[in-house]
């Protein structure tokens, strides 16, 4: 089997070199480029299974790299940058970024939000059942159970609960999680979200205080972790 | 709680200036108004007297509207106000009454010499206070001078020594990877580590205050679980708070309040994790959420040394960090809190805890949203 490449986008030489030494030590294959211009290129070249990209960039915006990429580009793009404002996460987010993660970041995070943004791009289109560690979604039965024991869950519980695992390892924003669950009336009703989330991780989580499963990123969304054993 | 904005005053001395000074300009009018409108009045009502007080008196009593003019006003309304005093006392009071002519010497000499009297007492009210003027000015800048050498000698202090521990771990690594044994080799990561997460956090800091103090800081505020909040927080600061022991005790029907999750994120682990470095290991911190009224009461609290009274009045002051207590901080954390909390107009208290320990009271009023209990 070929090794997972990984396009790195970013204009700080450190940074890329740390990012090189860090992922090819893991196991992947790394192109990087230091514009937006020579990463378009590496993407078209390489065809590569992820991409991370800096907002950053000398030559153009990272959210219009972004918006280009995504264009003809369905991998994951992982956005790593020193931006660390709300707005800016959330409208890389909206433009179809899989995750943010701010700079200085911890290497296990990395790999990690690496991971799970692989794994959620391995996921068939209209696969019939995911499993996220204990719970197993039948999408055509249109049934939860966690640990082979049947969730009772209502039908906005169901409906969220599954937009979640569809996503998993992906970063939700409140809106887009409104709009897709409630309706796009709903977009600013962000108290029906954290009732509702509340109630999931009451029938998911081991301990509600600790959630595994549906992980808040503040002031953002959420996001669906199924992190491997 | 009044005395601990001392410092912000200084910070946004000259924000403030400014606004007393465009205050003045648009006062300006209102000045000339009122002033005319002052010694009308009270001739007016000398007038109404006049059975009863001489002249004489009359020249006193203006002249002591005057003064009290002078006191708050600028030069040229009060000098016109003397002028039109005047004007008044000589065509309403002074003999013969209602017109400009004075009848004998005497009145001659009294009517100038109100005059002269009139000027100086104005002139020498207004350059009395620009004199207090330039010295609280000098003052102030004074002070500010103090508080940003406060802040080079913490920020040289709070950055350099992390940064010498990583440059000096670094080249020891670089230039003689022999002879280190595989411990000590982990120990200089580990130092390099442990020195760039503090060097992030303090970077952290700086950026939040710069947020604040350049009056750009915008709430996000949307519904909140508190419980989330806490826990979220709690989370993130677990690694710095594992030798200690963490209670929290946030009620079942706690409501939805509407607060910027961000900003309360950085409040409550700015506090977690001042408990968590000036406690000893082992000590107790206590997270409670409720709501009193319309507003969200947070409580964080630890059975630590706690604050000496005497200080107390000064932690939430920028740059302030106890006399005696181990390096490792800016000084910023606690201002930050402050400034966040009062971003929510809510405010923030430290009280001493019997027997011993912090406890810090946070005040938010909020809208709050009450849960329908869950669907089962």
């Amino acid at each position: 089997m070929s090794q997972t490449g990984i396009v790195v986008i970013d204009d700080e030489i450190q940074i890329r070199k740390l990012l090189e030494i860090t992922l090819r030590s893991n196991g992947y294959q790394v192109s990087p480029a230091a514009t937006a211009g020579e990463g378009l290129v590496a993407v078209a070249n390489h065809s590569p299974d992820l991409i991370i990209l800096d907002i950053n960039l000398p030559d153009e915006d990272g959210h219009q790299t972004l918006m280009r990429l995504r264009e003809w580009c369905a991998k994951p793009i992982i956005i790593l940058s020193v931006v660390n404002n709300e707005e800016d996460i959330i409208r890389a987010l909206d433009n179809g970024a899989n995750d943010y993660l701010v700079k200085p970041f911890r290497t296990g995070e990395l790999l990690a939000r690496i991971r799970s943004a692989l794994r959620n791009a391995a996921l068939e289109e209209d696969t019939p059942v995911i499993r996220c560690r204990e719970l197993e979604f039948d999408l055509a039965a249109r049934v939860v159970k966690r640990s082979n024991e049947l969730l009772k869950l209502t039908a906005t519980q169901y409906a969220l609960l599954v937009l979640f695992a569809k996503n998993e390892g992906k970063v939700l924003t409140h809106q887009y999680i409104l709009k897709e669950v409630w309706g796009p009336g709903f977009a600013d009703q962000l108290q029906y979200l954290r009732v509702f989330v509340a109630q999931l991780r009451k029938k998911i989580e081991v301990d509600v205080n600790r959630p595994e499963y549906i992980v808040t990123e503040a002031g953002i969304g959420y996001r669906f972790v199924a992190r491997e054993a | 709680m009044y005395a601990l904005s001392s410092s912000s005053f200084v910070l946004n001395t000259k924000g403030w200036l400014q606004v007393l000074v465009s205050g003045r300009k648009m006062e300006r009018k209102i000045q000339f108004l009122l002033s005319v409108l002052a010694v009308w009045l009270v001739a007016a009502a000398c007038f109404l007297f006049s059975g009863y007080i001489g002249a004489e008196v009359v020249a006193f009593i203006l002249l002591l509207t005057l003064s009290v003019l002078a006191m708050s006003f600028d030069i040229f309304p009060v000098l016109l106000a003397a002028v039109l005093s005047a004007l008044i006392w000589d065509y309403f009071f002074l003999l013969p009454r209602f017109n400009l002519r004075v009848g004998n010497t005497e009145d001659k000499i009294m009517l100038s010499m109100y005059f002269v009297i009139a000027m100086i007492n104005g002139v020498l009210t207004f350059k009395i206070r620009q004199v207090e003027k330039t010295a609280r000015e000098k003052e102030e800048k004074a002070r500010s001078i103090r508080l940003y050498n406060t802040l080079f000698n913490s920020l040289s202090h709070e950055f350099r020594t992390p940064l010498a521990t990583i440059i000096g771990a670094a080249d020891n690594l670089l230039l003689n990877p022999s002879p280190f044994s595989e411990e000590d080799q982990r120990r200089l990561l580990t130092g390099i580590s442990v020195a760039s997460l503090h060097l992030n956090q303090q970077v952290e800091n700086l950026l939040n205050l710069s947020r604040l103090e350049s009056g750009m800081l915008q709430l996000k505020k949307n519904w909140c679980d508190i419980s989330e909040l806490v826990y979220g927080t709690l989370r993130r600061s677990e690694e710095q708070l594992k030798a200690h022991t963490v209670q929290v005790s946030i009620p079942e029907n706690l409501p939805m309040f509407r607060l910027d999750y961000g900003l309360m994120e950085h409040v409550l682990y700015n506090l977690l994790s001042n408990a968590a470095r000036y406690t000893p290991p082992g000590s107790e911190v206590v997270i409670k959420a409720g709501w009193v009224g319309e507003c969200i009461q947070l409580i964080v609290e630890d059975n630590g040394p706690g604050f000496p009274e005497e200080e107390i009045p000064r932690v939430f002051d920028k740059f302030y960090r106890l006399k005696n207590v181990p390096a490792g901080g800016t000084g910023l954390g606690l201002s930050i809190v402050k400034g966040f909390v009062e971003a929510h107009n809510g405010n923030v208290m430290l009280k001493s805890r019997l027997p011993s320990g912090a406890r810090f009271v946070i005040t938010i009023p909020t809208e709050i949203l009450l849960i329908k209990p869950a669907e089962k």
